[in-house]
């Protein structure tokens, strides 16, 4: 450390300075203009400071956090509920995906998990905008249904709460496999021998060793899928209907449908407030893998 | 374990990615399809992949993603690479804790919150500064370029986390400088996440909808905007084209990195 003295600011300035002006800085702007008005001006927002007789007069209020409060609060029910839905999904079908890969032969590891990582490579609109094909009532899937004479009339698959769920648990499955695997490939297979020959049945083995071994995978994964789609758009606004909003869609309508940015900024804080504990969280566990 | 587990494994596997690909495939299925209707199959054609040469409107919101997509992520690999290296390797420097977390959160921030953000600051830097006089593919660079460091700086900070450290340390006895044992030594060993990181940060800018929508003008129409626009009204088979394209080109490139990565590595591991 001595050796790089202060040319390590060298390094450290640059990412330090960008992400602070670029990153901090605006979410400083955002709880300001979240305190004004919305008004026909450009920017279209009344200013925060106004010359009046007795010098410098705040306009602040707190105007838009009591109508959001007053108003319908369905959608950050239904951003918590249905993140914290896909979350549990994607725990449930990527933990034997992990599983199976980190047991795989080891030849086959690499591509499998390359196959797992591919799909965020490509992008997310086209893989949702895939299902819009799958699920609308005229879609593949009521075809398929119906060709097999299971179904008499389309289902409702689509602009529901179960489309959004699926979208939500289809986009972030890989964020949950990738962690779920980093810990199950680190197990310590004489563990797993350990408990076997002492005579526990699989189902055991798996509660009392694998399971608790894989906790911070859990953990990792979790955060991975719950954070962003609390605040996720494009899915709720494809896959959703009118009763599946969600704080991300509501932001967005503020903004290019209403335009009314103080709103939007307020509703941005809230989601904030609402993604503190758990980023704090995410970052306490990073800290301590390192 | 006995037979059963891996009968329960391979059912595993094959569902997981089923349930992975099987929306992509038949996106790129249907992209052949004669019919107009989405749903009915209609023959092989390749009808939508003319309609989509002879429509100029995505090739101009292409060429702009192609161009900021460069442009972010180049910036995002410097940035990145400093921040990863900065995070890993010096473990006490004032504001450390600012700098981790900021280095963390824009990875799972919403789009939306990053979006907003980012056009305020514009427009009030706009109003007291000047700068910057009009919004479109510079805006959009920056902004992909902030979200695009942060998963450079997790991948070069992972890798080197692995990186044997002696290396650099018999590079300093002999009398190197920190920098250069850093450009010669520690670089070329983390090429692999370097490369990736690139690639990331490029796919992400090229894939971004919702920060590019806000921070963008009306001169920077992006591809995901010009798709999003039209996904709205509706789903057509030329979509379906276009995505193929799309999939095909970005698959290839990074198909083509990692083979050229893990070949890289066996002559490496040969060599050493």
């Amino acid at each position: 450390m001595n050796l790089w003295g202060w040319r390590r600011w060298l390094l450290i300035g640059p990412p330090f300075l960008w992400l602070l002006v670029f990153f901090l800085l605006p979410l400083g702007v955002v709880a300001a203009i979240s305190l004004s008005q919305s008004a026909d001006t450009i920017p279209p927002y009344t200013p925060l400071l106004i010359h009046g007789p007795n010098g410098l007069e705040s306009q602040a209020s707190l105007d838009n956090y009591r109508l959001i409060a007053q108003g319908d609060l369905r959608a950050y029910a239904n951003s918590l509920g249905f993140a914290a839905l896909a979350t549990v999904l994607c725990l449930l079908i990527g933990y034997p995906i992990a599983f199976a890969i980190a047991r795989a032969p080891k030849a086959w590891r690499n591509p499998l998990l390359f196959l797992v990582i591919l799909p965020f490579w490509t992008s997310l609109l086209i893989r949702v905008y895939a299902w819009i094909a799958i699920l609308q009532p005229t879609g593949l899937l009521n075809r398929a249904l119906a060709g097999l004479g299971l179904i008499d009339a389309p289902l409702l698959l689509i602009y529901n709460n179960f489309s959004v769920v699926l979208g939500l648990v289809y986009a972030y499955l890989p964020f949950m496999i990738l962690p779920l695997y980093g810990s199950l490939s680190q197990l310590d297979e004489s563990l797993v021998e350990a408990a076997a020959d002492l005579g526990a049945r699989p189902a055991r083995v798996f509660r009392d060793v694998v399971l608790p071994l894989s906790l911070p995978g859990v953990a990792a994964g979790a955060l991975l899928v719950f954070i962003p789609a609390i605040g996720e758009f494009v899915i709720p606004d494809l896959l959703g209907g009118p009763g599946t909003l969600m704080v991300g869609k509501v932001l967005w309508q503020e903004f290019f449908d209403n335009v009314d940015w103080p709103a939007a900024a307020a509703v941005a804080m809230m989601l904030v407030a609402l993604l503190t504990a758990p980023l704090l969280l995410a970052q306490r566990l990073v800290e301590r893998k390192a | 374990m006995s037979k059963r587990l891996t009968l329960f494994r391979a059912a595993a596997l094959a569902l997981g990615f089923g349930f992975l690909y099987l929306p992509i495939a038949l996106l790129v299925a249907y992209s052949f399809n004669a019919s107009r209707l989405v749903a009915v199959w209609g023959g092989w054609s390749l009808h939508w992949y003319g309609e989509l040469v002879r429509d100029g409107q995505f090739r101009g919101a292409a060429l702009n993603s192609l161009e900021i997509g460069v442009m972010a992520a180049s910036l995002a690999l410097v940035l990145g690479t400093c921040g990863g290296f900065a995070i890993e390797r010096f473990t006490r420097f004032r504001g450390r804790f600012v700098f981790g977390f900021m280095l963390m959160a824009p990875l799972v921030v919403p789009e939306v919150i990053l979006g907003l953000s980012l056009l305020l600051l514009f427009v009030a830097s706009q109003a007291w500064l000047g700068w910057p006089a009009s919004r479109g593919i510079l805006t959009v660079t920056i902004a992909h370029a902030t979200f695009g460091s942060c998963f450079v700086a997790v991948l070069v900070r992972a890798q080197l986390a692995g990186f044997d450290r002696n290396l650099e340390e018999a590079a300093l006895d002999l009398g190197a400088r920190p920098f250069g044992v850093l450009w010669r030594v520690t670089l070329p060993g983390i090429g692999p996440a370097l490369v990736s990181g690139w690639l990331l940060a490029f796919t992400l800018s090229l894939d971004d909808l919702v920060v590019a929508s806000f921070v963008s003008g009306p001169s920077a129409t992006t591809l995901p905007m010009a798709v999003y626009s039209s996904v709205r009204i509706g789903v057509t088979p030329e979509i379906n084209a276009l995505a193929t394209v799309f999939l095909g080109v970005v698959i290839l490139i990074v198909v083509l990195a990692f083979s050229l990565i893990a070949r890289q590595e066996r002559q490496r591991i040969a060599a050493g």
